[in-house]
């Protein structure tokens, strides 16, 4: 069974708005490829003012997917059109405590559905802007379409470079194997051939900084990030301590709560994507209990 | 009353009996039964009466036949590695496109190194074509791999048949047969199988234990290689706890088959009957007159199978699904898809497995909570409209797919 958090399984055995709003003027009517499931969006504007004032959802889909649909119409009743487009699926996994990695899409369906409810009020065709594959990464919820369009967008050639443009591969590592069977058929297609050997073509370019960061900017950066997600941890009676920062890599302590929590993996992998996002730039976090003495004797 | 278990295809529990057994080989006979001691005295007299209890359940002319794996995947891969390794020149594979993941993805493996993998299609009932079969089989084929039943639906494939005309064609048998073992009576000497995967786990054994039946004669090599073990056929140190467990396991499995028909049938097809006349717009998939006496999967058109399964867990029952969101996969059950299933049944898969722990009443149970957990979700499902599905549901409702 999926891990789910207590407010995913609250939406989903008590849903909000479930049923379409009578004389909705706006309906939004999504799927995800992905799995199968499939959402209507029912929403009642005011012509006036362009304010949600009803919502509800009909959705053929698993727990997170009732469950995002739910909290969605929660979200947006009450909003005007324009603030409504600027919810992100982020925003609704949010709402929900989080999802699995493997069920993010959830919420992007979610959103999709809210942009075609618009579209539908406003006279516009709405168009989808990205097909989705397989899961190969679940550390950062990457998946085969994704990879392969980077790899040949950017000429890409090893599983380094791969994580440096997408993340991919950059948490646990498992999918790695994977990664190379994507590099192997695309470079085939390109007609070269994979060499787990060849030099990686990418310095990390996940935002192209315009000047790299000096360290002490780097660790300011880092504290900032940290702090504001303190309050989550503490609310989970957790918190997170910064160490050390040896180029790339951050070394943090988890504390309270966290420390021990088998979800520990999963929070770091978590902080790591917030900090990539942030920086603008590759950062790997590691417990400070897996801190080489080098560094430590640097750091003294 | 106590939560509802009718996930039996998934995995079994433990035995008591079987844990009883177990227990001296984790404590007084710990020792390793290749040693030359008291610790040891009772270990190699033990295994051998756990081949003897796991060649009785399934038929086999001889003992030295059975060869304890940690298992079924190692047995399914160690089984079709052999095949090819034996017979270089031979580069094909035929097996079906339901089989378990130990075997297809073994085989899309093997695709990816240069062999020719042939997939047996099924039609809507889940059977086979066995005149497609016969037209595959040739001298370029190293094995033929088809599983005895399938864990989906249930239903049985007929391996001996398939055996049979496999050697006619001088090409080798396997089957993993990890879902009939214990649920069927089978008897190997009979047959013309050459190869046969079992796990321990799935007939109230531990986990981490399995078997690869291998005919006397049959060209074989190993997967492990190291000491003497299993004659040299299965390297590493024995797991004989486990071992010992898995021959009481099958002993009782033996003594407990006919009951398996009759009256674990018997709650498999009162189940059945309920939930089909009670709830509208589901129907059994599988082949209906040639499945497992436990097993039953039954698509609930219009409702997805995982968020069935959440309200069924907060019921107490477990149960299963073959819907693309309790794997993380991309798609439905490759089974359900096998058989031509529309997205929207597929999805609402639920199989329900037994075993002689379930009961009557329990039935009753799943059936007393059953309709409503349909209804409250079809209530949510946008092809849904108050006491049917709306009209023309597949053109009534047409989402943009991304």
């Amino acid at each position: 069974m999926w891990d789910y958090s207590d407010k995913v399984k609250d939406h989903f055995f008590n849903p909000k708005n479930a049923g379409a709003v009578a004389g909705a003027n706006a309906i939004g009517e999504v799927g995800s490829i992905s799995c199968g499931d499939a959402l209507r969006l029912t929403l009642k504007v005011n012509e006036d003012t362009e304010v949600i004032e009803d919502a509800g959802f009909q959705t053929f889909g698993c727990g997170s997917a009732i469950a995002s649909s739910s909290v969605l119409t929660e979200i947006i009743k009450g909003m005007t059109l324009d603030d409504a487009l600027k919810v992100t699926n982020q925003d609704i996994a949010s709402e929900l405590d989080g999802l699995p990695p493997e069920k993010m899409h959830c919420s992007v369906m979610g959103r999709e559905a809210l942009q075609a409810a618009v579209a539908n009020y406003r006279g516009e065709e709405w168009k989808d802007d990205h097909e989705e594959g397989a899961l190969v990464c679940k550390c950062f919820a990457i998946d085969v379409v994704m990879i392969e369009e980077m790899v040949w967008a950017n000429k890409l050639r090893t599983v380094e470079d791969v994580t440096n443009y997408t993340k991919a591969g950059g948490g646990c590592a498992a999918c790695h194997e994977d990664i190379e069977a994507i590099l192997e058929k695309v470079l085939r297609e390109r007609g070269e051939s994979f060499d787990p050997a060849a030099e990686s073509i990418s310095q990390p370019v996940v935002a192209a900084p315009k000047a790299p960061l000096t360290n002490l900017q780097r660790i300011k950066r880092i504290e900032r990030v940290l702090e504001s997600l303190r309050p989550q941890l503490m609310a989970d009676g957790g918190d997170v301590e910064l160490v050390e920062v040896v180029e790339n890599t951050a070394y943090v302590n988890m504390t309270g709560a966290c420390s021990g929590c088998q979800m520990a993996a999963m929070t770091i992998a978590g902080i790591q994507q917030r900090l990539m996002e942030e920086l603008g730039e590759f950062i790997k976090v590691v417990p400070a209990s897996q801190m080489p003495k080098v560094a430590v004797a640097a750091g003294a | 009353m106590s939560d509802i278990y009718l996930d039996n295809n998934a995995t079994t529990k433990v035995d008591p009996l079987v844990v009883n057994e177990m227990l001296p080989f984790f404590t007084e006979q710990f020792g390793n039964p290749s040693s030359i001691h008291k610790f040891a005295d009772g270990v190699a007299k033990a295994l051998k009466k756990a081949r003897q209890q796991v060649q009785e359940l399934i038929g086999a002319e001889h003992d030295s036949e059975i060869i304890f794996t940690s298992c079924g995947t190692e047995s399914d891969s160690t089984a079709i590695l052999s095949a090819l390794k034996a017979q270089p020149n031979r580069k094909e594979v035929i097996t079906t496109a339901v089989e378990h993941p130990a075997i297809l993805s073994l085989c899309e493996h093997l695709e990816k190194d240069g062999y020719t993998i042939h997939r047996l299609p099924v039609d809507k009932r889940g059977r086979l074509n066995l005149e497609a079969y016969k037209n595959m089989l040739s001298d370029q084929v190293a094995i033929v791999s088809v599983m005895w039943a399938n864990n989906e639906t249930g239903t049985i494939f007929p391996v001996e048949k398939m055996a049979e005309m496999a050697h006619a064609a001088g090409v080798m048998f396997h089957t993993d047969a990890v879902q009939a073992v214990g649920k069927i009576p089978m008897n190997l000497k009979d047959t013309q199988i050459d190869m046969l995967s079992i796990s321990g786990h799935k007939l109230h054994a531990p986990k981490g234990i399995g078997v690869l039946y291998l005919r006397r004669g049959t060209r074989y090599r190993p997967l492990l290689r190291g000491g003497h073990q299993e004659r040299g056929r299965r390297a590493g140190t024995e797991n004989t706890a486990s071992i010992v467990g898995l021959g009481k396991a099958c002993e009782l499995a033996l003594e407990h088959i006919e009951y398996e028909n009759t009256q674990v049938k018997a709650m498999r097809d009162r189940l059945e009957r309920g939930i089909t006349e009670q709830i509208p717009h589901c129907f059994i998939t599988g082949d209906l007159d040639n499945r497992l006496p436990n097993t039953t999967d039954i698509a609930f058109e219009y409702i997805e199978g995982e968020a069935i399964l959440m309200l069924l867990n907060k019921a107490g029952i477990a149960a299963s699904s073959g819907s693309a969101c309790t794997s993380g996969s991309l798609e439905p059950s490759h089974v359900m898809r096998a058989m031509d299933i529309p997205y929207t049944a597929a999805h609402g898969t639920i199989r329900f497995s037994f075993s002689r722990y379930n009961s009557m009443s329990e039935v009753d149970e799943v059936l007393k909570v059953m309709p409503q957990i349909v209804a409250t979700l079809r209530k949510l499902s946008p092809y849904w409209d108050g006491e049917g599905p709306v009209a023309n549901p597949e053109q009534a409702f047409q989402p943009t797919y991304a």
